[in-house]
């Protein structure tokens, strides 16, 4: 079996800091918050209204109606990103018509669909009255089964749910695939809803920051006065190529994936631990056959939580603390983007390498006891990332980490 | 409601909600193969025609429905039996 260099030959972005690659870069060096207020959730009987804000995107006159009806919210962000990512990879309605492109997505929700759906149930008691539409916008695998047909794809297709490392794992398999010669492009990336509907539960768990006087102050990651994540979404894409493939289409490489770990922790549901992020990160490290200290910066899946962060501070220092590469979550500013993260922070670090700064951190203001042992950037600075690690955790004690090399 | 008003209702709900090119709406046009409207969009008709006109009906009922003008006959007679037992409301 051939084994193939993997690189990254387009990516888009559709997020609350940004609706393109252009304004994301901007708002990732300014270190500007994507977080605000949704009145509907207090009405809601939420304990927090606090979210990454996202204008809807109007697909109407840009998709014929049968492409569009099918897509959830979620799924019309992925579209957008989609549509930035094939283009930044020079890839055309002709070449996907002729070549065997696969789509892999991360994404574990589809609940606006699926409440709207069991709404019209109850009200109407007649399932004919549901329409066309609602199965294929409330499966998990909306965002692959959609966009396959609307951009005619004819390789790999589904969907990854492993809760907020769903987007990290999409670009794990794409690389496996595309690493061992069975793909030689495939979309890769995450989609999160970003409704009240799709929160209400994690609301349920009081995990989300209460700090709803100052929004942009909500999203603290490894901040002694953190009090939990703010829920943000949109999507993001990544096109990975073979190598091979990039230098014979003569695409533009924007860097080379070199390292996929991951783990199971194996213990609670929403309690993380240190070993299993640890063994993800060290099997990352391996796999891309590089030492800790080569590692430049690193994107933390760091949530605002008070445990969670704690716990990958831990991880982290067991394996940089000598090195003591430069970090941050961009959660921060972005909150916190569930399925859609793990893609997405890869797209932002990559943003990062090819313009030479580190996002900020923000809001981090007062170290607590593990973060202190950490090299949290608080302000952009303008430096060389050669090579970085993008960490994603969730639920059930999934882990993921990502590897990424400036191309050379 | 008249004939030609439900005619007009239907016009535009092929234009508006299926997004058909006005030009292609004929009394001869046939559903399937000149105004698009598949399997799944008859499912969706189905919803419309029950907001729009306040009768239900199932995908079945459609079966001998063709053309357009089948289709502007359907939805008169329909409406002509609400009125006879004076179930419509419109």
């Amino acid at each position: 079996m051939a084994i193939n260099r993997v690189v990254i030959t387009g990516m888009g972005i559709y997020s609350c800091i940004g609706k393109n690659l252009e304004e994301v870069k901007k708002n990732l060096f300014y270190g500007k918050s994507g977080i605000g207020i949704d009145p509907e959730r207090k009405a809601l009987g939420f304990r927090s209204s606090l979210t990454g804000l996202i204008e809807q995107p109007m697909l109407k006159g840009i998709l014929p109606r049968r492409l569009r009806v099918g897509l959830a919210q979620e799924g019309e962000y992925a579209y957008l990103s989609t549509v930035e990512a094939l283009k930044l990879a020079m890839i055309d309605e002709e070449f996907l018509e002729k070549n065997e492109i696969g789509i892999i997505f991360g994404n574990d929700s589809s609940a606006k669909a699926v409440i709207e759906c069991v709404d019209t149930m109850r009200e109407k008691k007649d399932t004919m009255l549901i329409g066309s539409a609602s199965i294929f916008q409330s499966m998990n695998s909306t965002v692959t089964m959609n966009l396959a047909c609307i951009f005619k794809l004819k390789g790999i297709n589904f969907t990854v749910s492993a809760a907020c490392a769903s987007g990290s794992h999409s670009i794990g398999m794409g690389y496996l695939l595309v690493k061992n010669g069975l793909q030689n492009i495939v979309i890769c990336g995450g989609a999160q809803e970003i409704n009240a509907y799709s929160m209400g539960s994690f609301d349920a768990l009081s995990a989300f920051s209460i700090r709803e006087d100052s929004p942009a102050k909500a999203s603290r990651p490894f901040d002694k006065d953190r009090d939990g994540l703010i829920p943000s979404g949109g999507a993001a894409s990544l096109v990975l190529e073979s190598y091979e493939s990039a230098i014979k289409r003569g695409a533009n490489i924007l860097g080379e994936i070199v390292g996929y770990g991951f783990s199971s922790n194996g213990e609670h549901i929403s309690q993380p631990n240190v070993e299993g992020p640890v063994r993800a990160i060290k099997m990352s490290l391996n796999e891309a056959n590089i030492r800790a200290d080569e590692i430049d910066y690193i994107n933390a899946h760091a949530t605002s939580t008070i445990i969670g962060d704690e716990i990958e501070a831990k991880a982290i220092n067991s394996i940089f603390n000598i090195s003591k590469p430069y970090i941050s979550s961009t959660k921060s500013l972005t909150g916190h983007e569930c399925w859609m993260a793990g893609a997405s922070e890869v797209l932002y670090s990559i943003l990062m390498m090819n313009n030479s700064f580190i996002a900020p951190n923000i809001n981090y203001e007062n170290p607590d006891e593990e973060s202190s042992k950490l090299n949290i950037v608080s302000h952009t600075i303008e430096n060389n990332i050669n090579t970085f690690l993008s960490n994603s955790f969730g639920f059930g004690g999934t882990n993921s980490a990502i590897i990424v090399k400036k191309f050379r | 409601m008249t004939r030609e008003e439900i005619i007009h209702q239907i016009n535009i709900l092929f234009v508006d909600e299926f997004e058909i090119d006005e030009t292609n709406i004929g009394l001869s046009s046939n559903l399937l193969d000149v105004l698009k409207i598949d399997s799944l969009d008859l499912v969706d008709l189905v919803v419309i025609i029950e907001k729009k006109f306040g009768f239900k009906i199932q995908a079945e009922d459609m079966a001998a429905v063709k053309t357009v003008e089948d289709f502007y006959s359907f939805v008169i007679d329909r409406v002509d039996q609400q009125k006879q037992t004076g179930g419509l409301s419109i």
